[in-house]
C-alpha cells in the first residue's frame, strides 16, 4: 500500500492525543483499529495530512458494567474481545450474537466498536446495534467531555457528530428494564462480506411484555436506519403473530434499500420483513 | 538377493509424498517477485484510466517530472517512437501499452511513473492530468452490434463494426436434417458471467537491461516463460538469446499469468531507457480490473430429442464478450478456444456450433482461468442444458445421462466436432457417485420436504475435457506448435537434476515429476532436483496452464527419462560383463536375465558413466527429450451436489458435494485431491457469489476483494472425493491432466441442484451467480434471471 505522505504520531496519554488533535485540526485523523481508516488511505480515497494512532495509550481497552447496569466499551475495546466476552454472551444477546458477524478474525482481532461507530459507515453492523439499544457516545476534547446519543451521533453516511479535537472515547449501553433478549441477523454473501441486510432486535420485557423494543436496520439505508415506528408498535405488547406481523411490516416500509449488485430494492425489502419475522418469533436465533 | 525397492516408499507413482515446495513456502522462504531487490532498482507505477470510453484530449506530465525522485514519466507517444505504443496479441489482434487516442476500458494504462520508491511513483501518477471527451460505454455484446453503437476500435483499419471474429465449427446440414427428425427440441439460453483468476499474487517484474553486454534479464510472474521470451523478441525487437526470463516462485496464476501485460512492456522499455533495474509490483485492483479476465460467454442451444431419451444432435450459438482487445492466450485455430468440446461426452451424432466475438469497453482477455481454453463455459453449458432437455422428458436427469453416456467400449469415439475421446469409463463414475449420494433415498427426501414446503434439490454434472495441448499438428500458439521438453542429468553419486520447461504456481511439479523420474529409473524422489522457471537454464516448454504439464510435460519426463535409461541399460551390461540383451530392469536396478542376484543399481551405472565407462562410450547419464502428444488427455467426472434453498430469502445451503474424478494414473494422489478440492472450490465461488460485472458507465464493479468475493473455508463445504482410474492409452505412463476439472464440471453441479430444487416453477434458468436476490426473485415471480451487465440499479 502507498498512501500519500502524513505526519504520524503516537501519544502515550488521552491527554497528549488531545493536545495534538487540537493542534492538527480537521487535517488529522484518529487511528483505532485502522481496518476502515488504513483501507482508506490505501486507495487515496483520503489523504490526512496527520494520523493519531491512539492504540499506545493505556486504559482504553475495556468493557465493563458499572453498579448500576450500564454497560462501557472502551475506545480500544475490539471486536474479538466482544466476540468472545462471558460479560455479553450472559446480559447482552444482541451485541453477542453481533460480535461474531462482523468481518473475519483478522478483521475482528484489529478492529473497535467506538471506531465503527465514528466510522459511520451506512454498512457497519455496530451503530444498528447501538441504535436498537439505545447507546451512546462519550466524546472527550481538551474542553471536557459531553454525551452523544448513537441517534444523533451517526449524522450520515461516513459522517458522526464528533467535533474536530474530540475523541470518542467510550461507547455506553444503559441498564435494561426488565429482562433483555434479542439478535442479530445478517445475510452476507459470504463470511467478511458487509451486510445486504442486517437487523438488530433488542427487547426488555417484564413477564412477557416489552417495556421496551429496539429495532434498527444495516445496509439499506444511507445510514442505519432505527425502526421508530415498529418499536412503537411493539412497546407495552407481547409477541404474537399479529404483533410480529405488523412490527415485520413497519420495519420493512422505514427500510430505504437501493437496487444495487447485492440486489433489488424490493428484495431487500422482503428480507427486512423476513428477518424481523424470524427475530421476534425466536429472539434468541442466531441466523443467516 | 537384492531387495526389490518399494516404489511408494521412495516416492514413486502412486505415492502421496508431501510437497517438496510447501517447506519454503510455509516458513517464509519462497522468493516471490516483490522478494527481489538489485543494485540501483527504481519502482515503476501505473496510471490508469478512470473512463470506460473516452477520447484522450491532452496528457500533461509536466506536474510529475517536477516531483523530486521521479525518473521517468512514460506516455503512449515516447512508447510509439520505439513502436511500442501497441503490441501484437496472442489472438492476432493488437493491443495498447499506453494509451495514445483513446480508452477503451476503466483501468487502461495511459502512462507510468519510475521513481525511487513506489510512494513517489504514485504521486507522480497523481500528478499528471488527463483531458478526456467521453463516448458511450459499450458492456455487454449486445449492445455492441446495436445499431448506432461506437466504434470501439476505431484504431484498426477497416473495422466499421465491433466484431472482433466469426467462427463455426461442425455439420450444420447434418444437424439441421437430425432437428427435423426430433420428437421435441429443448432450448437454453443463458450467460456464463465474467470471472477474474485473480491469484493472490498480482502480477510484477522486474526488468534488468545491462548496456555493457545487451542482455535483458526479466524476472516476471509468468506461467509459460519460454513462450514470453518469444513474445519480447517479437514486441521488443530484441534478439532472443539475449533475453533471460526467470519465472520465480509464483503466488498463483489460474491463466492470469500467461498473457503479456502493458506493465511487463513499460518495465522492459523503462529500463533499457534508464539502463536500470525496473520493478513493477501491480496492485490488488490493477489486477482486477485490467489483466485478462474470462468466461463472460453469452450460450444460445438446443437439443433435438426422441421421445425416449436419445440426443440426436445439438447445435448452439456464442456470443462472446472480448473486452476492448481480442486477446485471448489460445491456439490460433480455435477463435472461441475449445469450447466445441461441449457434449463431448455424449454420444450426440451431429453437432453445429457457431460463436461471434465482440469488442466491449471492458478488460480484454478471455484467459483458460483453470480451464483447457473455454472448456469450463463449454462443459457448464452442456450440462445445464442436458439437465433442462432430462426436464423437458419429464425423464430421471441420471437415467437421461446414462442414456446418452458414450459406453466403455466406443472408445476412441469421435465427437461430432472433430475431437478423439481417449478412453473412459463414464457410466461407471456415474454410478459410484449416484451410490455415494444414496440417490434414490435423497430423491424421496426431497419430495417430503417439498410436502412440508421445504425446497431440497440435487444437481449432477458429468463431463469429459481435452486436456494436455497440443498436438502439433492442430495446436499452436503464435505459430510455434504445443510440444514441451524435459533434460534429466543425473550425476555421478546418481543424484538427479530434471529441468523441465513447464513452470509451476502451486500445482506441486518439483513434487511430482521427480516422482515420474522415480517411477522410470528408481532413483528416490528425495535425490531429484526439479527446475524450472529460468529460460537459460531450462529446455524450450509452452508453460503451465491449460492442464497441460502432466500430459505434455509430464510425458516428456517419462521419455527423457527412459533415454537415459537406455544409457544405463548399457553401463549395466558392461558392468555385469554381458549383453545388452542379457541385462533385464526392475525398478532401480539391472540384473542379468535368469540371475536376478548378479545385478547393479542405477546409482552404480551413474559412477560407471563418468569413472568406467565402456571403450567409446560417450560419458555421462544426461539426455533431453521432445514430447509432442499424439492427442489431449480426456478425464472424466461425475459431480454431485445436494442443497436446500431458504425461499424468504434465497439463501441455499449445500448439503452433500460427492466428485468421482477419473483423470487416469494418479502419481500424487495427496496432489490430485488438493487440485479437486481447490477446483470445487472455485466452482462453488462461481455458482455462488463470484463475478466481475460492469455498471451502465463501464466502471468495474468487482475491483477489489470486498466486492470481487472469494470464498473461505467458512462457507465452502465439504467435498467427499471417489476416484475411477482409467489409464489414458496413449501417455507413456497413463496419466491425464486434473487442475482443473472440478473448476470446470462443478459449477453445473451447484446451479443444477439450486434448479432442481425449484423444478416446479417452470424457470429454466438463474444466471451464476446464484446470489440470493435471483433465487428469491426467480421463485417469487416465476421468472428467468439474467444476470447480464449492466448491473441492475435503482433508474431500472
Ligand atoms: C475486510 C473488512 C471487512 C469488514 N466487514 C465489516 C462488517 O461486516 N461489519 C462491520 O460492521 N464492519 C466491518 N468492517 C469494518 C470494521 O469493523 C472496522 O474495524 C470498523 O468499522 C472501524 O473500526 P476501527 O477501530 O478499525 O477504526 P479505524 O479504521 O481506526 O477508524 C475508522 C474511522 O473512525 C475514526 N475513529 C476511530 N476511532 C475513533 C475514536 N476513538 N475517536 C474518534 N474517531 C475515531 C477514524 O479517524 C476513522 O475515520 C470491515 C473491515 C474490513 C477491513
Amino acid at each position: 500500500m502507498y498512501p500519500s505522505r502524513f505526519h504520524y504520531e503516537a501519544p502515550r496519554t488521552l491527554d497528549e492525543a488531545l493536545d495534538l488533535l487540537q493542534a492538527y485540526g480537521d487535517e488529522a485523523k484518529v487511528l483505532a483499529g485502522g481496518q476502515s481508516l488504513i483501507p482508506l488511505i490505501k486507495l487515496r480515497f483520503a489523504a490526512p495530512a496527520a494520523i493519531i494512532d491512539i492504540n499506545n495509550i493505556s486504559g482504553l481497552d475495556y468493557h465493563e458494567e458499572d453498579s448500576d447496569g450500564s454497560l462501557y466499551v472502551g475506545a480500544l475495546c475490539r471486536h474479538r474481545t466482544l466476540e468472545r466476552s462471558p460479560l455479553l454472551r450472559s446480559k447482552h444477546p444482541t451485541m453477542s450474537a453481533t460480535a461474531p458477524l462482523i468481518s473475519d478474525p483478522m478483521v475482528r482481532s484489529r478492529g473497535t466498536l467506538v471506531g465503527s461507530l465514528c466510522h459511520a459507515d451506512p454498512q457497519g453492523d455496530w451503530a444498528s446495534v447501538m441504535l436498537a439499544l439505545g447507546g451512546e457516545i462519550i466524546a472527550r476534547s481538551t474542553g471536557g467531555e459531553r454525551v452523544i446519543p448513537v441517534s444523533q451521533f451517526v449524522v450520515g453516511p461516513f459522517q458522526n457528530a464528533l467535533q474536530p479535537g474530540e475523541i470518542a472515547v467510550r461507547a455506553r449501553v444503559p441498564a435494561p428494564r426488565g429482562t433483555r433478549s434479542g439478535t442479530y441477523l445478517k445475510l452476507e454473501r459470504r463470511v467478511g462480506d458487509f451486510a445486504t441486510v442486517g437487523l438488530a432486535v433488542a427487547l426488555e420485557t417484564s413477564g412477557g411484555t416489552i417495556n421496551r423494543a429496539g429495532l434498527a436496520l444495516t445496509g439499506v439505508g444511507p445510514s442505519n436506519i432505527q425502526c421508530t415506528a415498529a418499536e412503537q408498535a411493539l412497546a407495552g405488547k407481547t409477541l404474537n403473530a399479529s404483533t410480529i406481523d405488523q412490527a415485520a411490516r413497519l420495519a420493512a416500509e422505514a427500510a430505504q434499500p437501493k437496487t444495487d449488485v447485492r440486489g433489488s430494492a424490493e428484495f431487500k425489502r422482503h428480507v427486512v420483513y423476513t428477518f424481523v419475522t424470524r427475530a421476534l418469533s425466536n429472539p434468541q436465533a442466531r441466523a443467516a | 538377493m537384492a531387495q526389490a525397492l518399494d516404489e511408494i516408499k521412495i516416492g514413486g507413482l502412486g505415492s502421496s509424498r508431501k510437497r517438496v515446495e510447501d517447506d519454503r513456502f510455509l516458513r517464509g522462504k519462497g522468493n516471490y517477485i516483490d522478494d527481489f531487490k538489485l543494485p540501483g532498482m527504481v519502482h515503476m507505477e501505473i496510471l490508469r484510466s478512470p473512463l470506460a470510453h473516452a477520447r484522450i484530449t491532452s496528457i500533461d506530465t509536466s506536474k510529475a517530472w517536477q516531483i523530486p525522485g521521479v525518473h521517468m514519466v512514460l506516455t503512449g507517444d515516447m512508447a510509439a517512437q520505439h513502436n511500442l505504443a501497441w503490441m501484437p496479441t496472442l489472438s492476432y489482434d493488437t493491443q495498447a501499452v499506453l494509451a495514445t487516442d483513446k480508452v477503451r476500458f476503466q483501468g487502461q494504462e495511459i502512462a507510468c511513473v519510475v521513481a525511487d520508491d513506489p510512494y513517489i511513483a504514485k504521486d507522480g501518477c497523481e500528478a499528471i492530468v488527463v483531458e478526456y471527451e467521453p463516448l458511450p460505454p459499450i458492456v455487454n455484446p449486445y449492445q455492441a452490434v446495436a445499431e448506432g453503437a461506437p466504434i470501439i476500435r476505431d484504431d484498426k483499419e477497416g473495422q466499421t463494426d465491433n466484431i472482433c471474429y466469426r467462427w463455426e465449427v461442425g455439420d450444420r446440414e447434418g444437424t439441421e436434417r437430425a432437428f427435423a427428425q426430433a420428437d421435441l427440441v429443448s432450448k437454453l439460453e443463458l450467460h456464463y458471467p465474467r470471472s477474474h483468476p485473480s491469484p493472490i499474487e498480482c502480477c510484477g517484474s522486474i526488468a534488468d537491461y545491462n548496456s555493457a553486454t545487451a542482455k535483458l534479464t526479466v524476472y516476471m510472474t509468468t506461467q509459460a516463460p519460454h513462450i514470453i521470451r518469444a513474445a519480447v523478441a517479437i514486441v521488443a525487437e530484441l534478439p532472443e538469446h539475449m533475453i533471460r526470463i526467470i519465472s520465480p516462485d509464483i503466488g498463483g496464476g489460474f491463466g492470469n499469468k500467461v498473457p503479456v501485460y502493458p506493465g511487463y512492456v513499460c518495465s522492459i522499455l523503462c529500463s533499457i531507457l534508464l539502463t536500470r533495474p525496473v520493478k513493477w509490483i501491480e496492485d490488488k485492483t490493477g489486477n482486477l480490473i485490467s489483466t485478462h479476465y474470462a468466461r463472460d460467454i453469452y450460450y444460445k442451444g438446443e437439443l433435438a430429442l426422441r421421445k425416449d431419451g436419445k440426443i440426436l444432435a445439438v447445435r448452439f450459438h456464442c456470443d462472446s464478450d472480448n473486452g476492448a482487445f481480442f486477446s485471448d492466450a489460445q491456439p490460433t485455430k480455435f477463435k472461441l478456444g475449445l469450447i466445441h468440446s461441449a457434449f463431448a461426452a455424449y454420444d450426440i451424432p451431429f453437432g453445429y456450433m457457431t460463436a461471434q466475438g465482440t469488442y466491449t469497453n471492458k478488460a480484454p482477455g478471455g484467459v483458460a482461468y483453470r480451464c483447457s481454453f473455454r472448456v469450463t463455459e463449454a462443459m457448464f453449458f452442456q450440462e445445464r442444458a442436458i439437465q433442462a432437455a432430462a426436464y423437458d422428458l419429464g425423464m430421471d436427469q441420471a437415467a437421461f445421462r446414462r442414456l446418452n453416456l458414450v459406453k466403455s467400449h466406443q472408445f476412441p469415439f469421435r465427437t461430432p466436432y472433430g475431437f478423439l475421446l481417449d478412453s473412459g469409463q463414464y457410466e461407471k463414475c456415474l454410478d459410484v457417485a449416484l451410490n455415494a449420494i444414496d440417490y434414490d433415498d435423497f430423491l424421496r427426501e426431497k419430495e417430503e420436504a417439498r410436502a412440508q414446503g421445504r425446497r431440497l434439490g440435487i444437481g449432477i454434472s458429468t463431463m469429459t475435457e481435452p486436456l494436455g495441448a497440443g498436438n502439433s499438428r492442430e495446436y499452436d500458439i503464435l505459430g510455434i506448435k504445443m510440444f514441451d521438453a524435459a533434460e534429466l542429468r543425473v550425476h555421478p553419486s546418481g543424484k538427479a537434476i530434471l529441468k523441465i520447461g513447464s513452470k509451476t504456481q502451486g500445482q506441486g511439479h518439483e513434487t511430482t515429476f521427480a516422482q515420474i523420474v522415480t517411477h522410470e529409473l528408481g532413483i528416490p524422489a528425495a535425490d531429484i532436483l526439479v527446475q524450472h522457471g529460468d529460460t537459460d537454464n531450462t529446455p524450450f516448454g509452452m508453460g503451465t496452464y491449460a492442464s497441460r504439464s502432466t500430459p505434455v510435460a509430464g510425458a516428456a519426463t517419462a521419455m527423457v527419462a527412459r533415454k537415459v535409461r537406455a544409457k544405463a541399460r548399457k553401463l549395466a551390461a558392461h558392468l555385469l560383463e554381458v549383453s545388452e540383451e542379457d541385462v533385464e530392469w526392475e525398478l532401480g536396478r539391472f540384473h542379468v536375465r535368469g540371475a536376478p542376484n548378479n545385478g547393479v543399481s542405477i546409482q552404480e551405472c551413474a559412477m560407471a558413466a563418468y569413472g568406467n565407462m565402456p571403450d567409446g562410450m560417450e560419458p555421462g547419464l544426461e539426455n533431453n527429450a521432445y514430447y509432442d502428444p499424439p492427442n489431449m488427455t480426456w478425464p472424466f467426472a461425475a459431480y454431485i451436489v445436494t442443497v436446500e434453498v431458504d425461499p424468504e430469502t434465497g439463501v441455499w445451503d449445500v448439503l452433500r458435494m460427492v466428485a468421482v474424478d477419473d483423470c487416469g494414473v494418479r502419481i500424487n494422489p495427496m496432489i490430485v485431491e488438493g487440485q479437486i478440492m481447490g477446483g470445487m472450490t472455485e466452482a462453488y465461488a462461481m455458482a455462488n457469489m463470484q463475478f466481475i460485472t460492469y455498471d451502465a458507465e463501464g466502471n468495474c464493479v468487482g475491483s477489489n476483494y470486498m466486492d470481487y468475493l472469494l470464498p473461505t473455508a467458512w462457507e465452502t463445504p465439504g467435498f467427499e472425493l471417489h476416484e475411477v482410474v482409467t489409464p489414458s492409452p496413449h501417455h507413456p505412463i497413463g496419466a491425464k491432466g486434473v487442475g482443473e476439472c472440478a473448476a470446470v464440471g462443478g459449477p453445473a453441479a451447484f446451479v443444477n441442484a439450486v434448479m432442481d430444487a425449484i423444478d416446479d416453477t417452470g424457470v429454466r434458468n438463474i444466471d451464476m451467480p446464484l446470489i440470493p436476490d435471483r433465487v428469491w426473485e426467480a421463485l417469487k415471480y416465476r421468472r428467468d434471471i439474467s444476470g447480464a451487465p449492466p448491473v441492475k440499479s435503482d433508474a431500472d
